[in-house]
């Protein structure tokens, strides 16, 4: 027996990261701002989602999305009633959306090229772990947290939050039922990702959802590089 | 529970890179973690096990090395390993720190082979 130590050094998602590559500059060199929607199912990502697309296209945005669940096209159906071109992934058991599968649909996505957008949301399968592993691409990876979960989330899962860029609060119309305590959802989200940008939300009522596109359009002016 | 498209994507690497060693074996496969990662390790083992089956790494040890997160604190100006993922404090002087050195991490380190006697063989 003749026995050999062989050095990889091989990151275990190289091809996801560099498939995401090849997106991040297709996005930059297309001008679009995509954002990568994460949080647990029942969140509020697609009512969140919903009222962006909606407004965003108003006031004369190009939008546009991608949404994955394992099964159906409920919120595609959902979304697309914004007016917006909407595309759903369906994973069929896959617990997160990758680089790959948002290649493919941006493939042959018929009568949306990314030149045409100024932005692109993806929604992702609703899961807090596994998505945090998959770069898509996006520029801004948007983590979701509604009044009803809990205000130790960022802490049960420290790796997803840490991930993100921008922290979402939704429902808060309904925070005071709910007995959420702000200032510790808050000190918690901060704790696990100091200084993020954190938007309180209602796609309900609207709260906070107009700081929420001025954010998007600072970022889409490239106010951070 | 994206485990097994983990080990899969192990197994995929490690036989591509057995083709500069024809026959060899895989003893075992050494992997970094970082704390950070989402991934468990018990889970990793289970699903090795299956993953591996019928491939040059079957009956193979996946042997995960756990790495620390390591935050750059910038009121000490130097980098500060931190016990837990539940706080992203430097544990010298308390500030908050959003500059992440390691964590991450989720790559296979080295694999040990056995090159199946080639004396033997070409002999």
């Amino acid at each position: 027996m003749t026995t050999r130590i062989v050095e990889l050094r091989r990151g275990i998602l190289k091809k996801n990261d560099e498939l995401a590559a090849g997106l991040r500059q297709s996005y930059t060199a297309a001008g679009v701002l995509v954002l990568n929607l994460v949080s647990s199912p029942g969140t509020g990502k697609t009512a969140f989602l919903e009222w962006t697309l909606r407004e965003l296209k108003a006031r004369g945005s190009r939008v546009a999305a991608l949404v994955g669940d394992l099964e159906t096209d409920n919120d595609a159906r959902r979304l697309a009633a914004s007016g917006a071109p909407v595309r759903q992934i369906n994973t069929h058991g896959i617990c997160h959306l990758d680089a790959e599968m948002i290649g493919k649909h941006l493939d042959g996505w018929e009568g949306v090229a990314l030149a045409g957008l100024d932005y692109l949301f993806i929604e992702n399968v609703g899961n807090l772990v596994c998505p945090s592993s998959y770069d898509l691409g996006e520029k801004i990876r948007v983590a979701l947290l509604s009044v009803t979960e809990g205000e130790d989330k960022p802490l049960k899962y420290p790796t997803m939050f840490n991930s993100a860029d921008a922290a979402v609060i939704t429902k808060i119309d309904i925070a005071a039922p709910c007995g959420f305590d702000r200032d510790l959802a808050l000190r918690n989200i901060n704790e696990i990702r100091p200084g993020i940008r954190i938007f309180e939300t209602s796609a309900k009522t609207g709260a906070g959802m107009e700081e929420w596109l001025e954010y998007l359009a600072e970022e889409r002016a490239g106010r951070n590089g | 529970m994206h485990e097994l498209s983990i080990v899969t994507s192990i197994v995929e690497t490690v036989t591509e890179s057995l083709t500069a060693y024809p026959g060899a074996r895989v003893l075992e496969v050494r992997l970094r973690v970082g704390a950070l990662a989402s991934v468990i390790p018990d889970s990793l083992e289970f699903c090795y096990g299956i993953a591996s089956e019928g491939t040059p790494l079957e009956g193979s040890r996946l042997v995960v090395n756990v790495l620390p997160v390591v935050v750059h604190c910038e009121r000490c100006a130097q980098d500060a390993e931190l016990d837990g993922v539940q706080s992203f404090r430097c544990p010298r002087c308390g500030e908050l720190c959003g500059e992440i050195r390691q964590g991450r991490e989720l790559e296979i380190e080295s694999i040990e082979i056995d090159e199946m006697d080639k004396v033997e063989e070409t002999a």
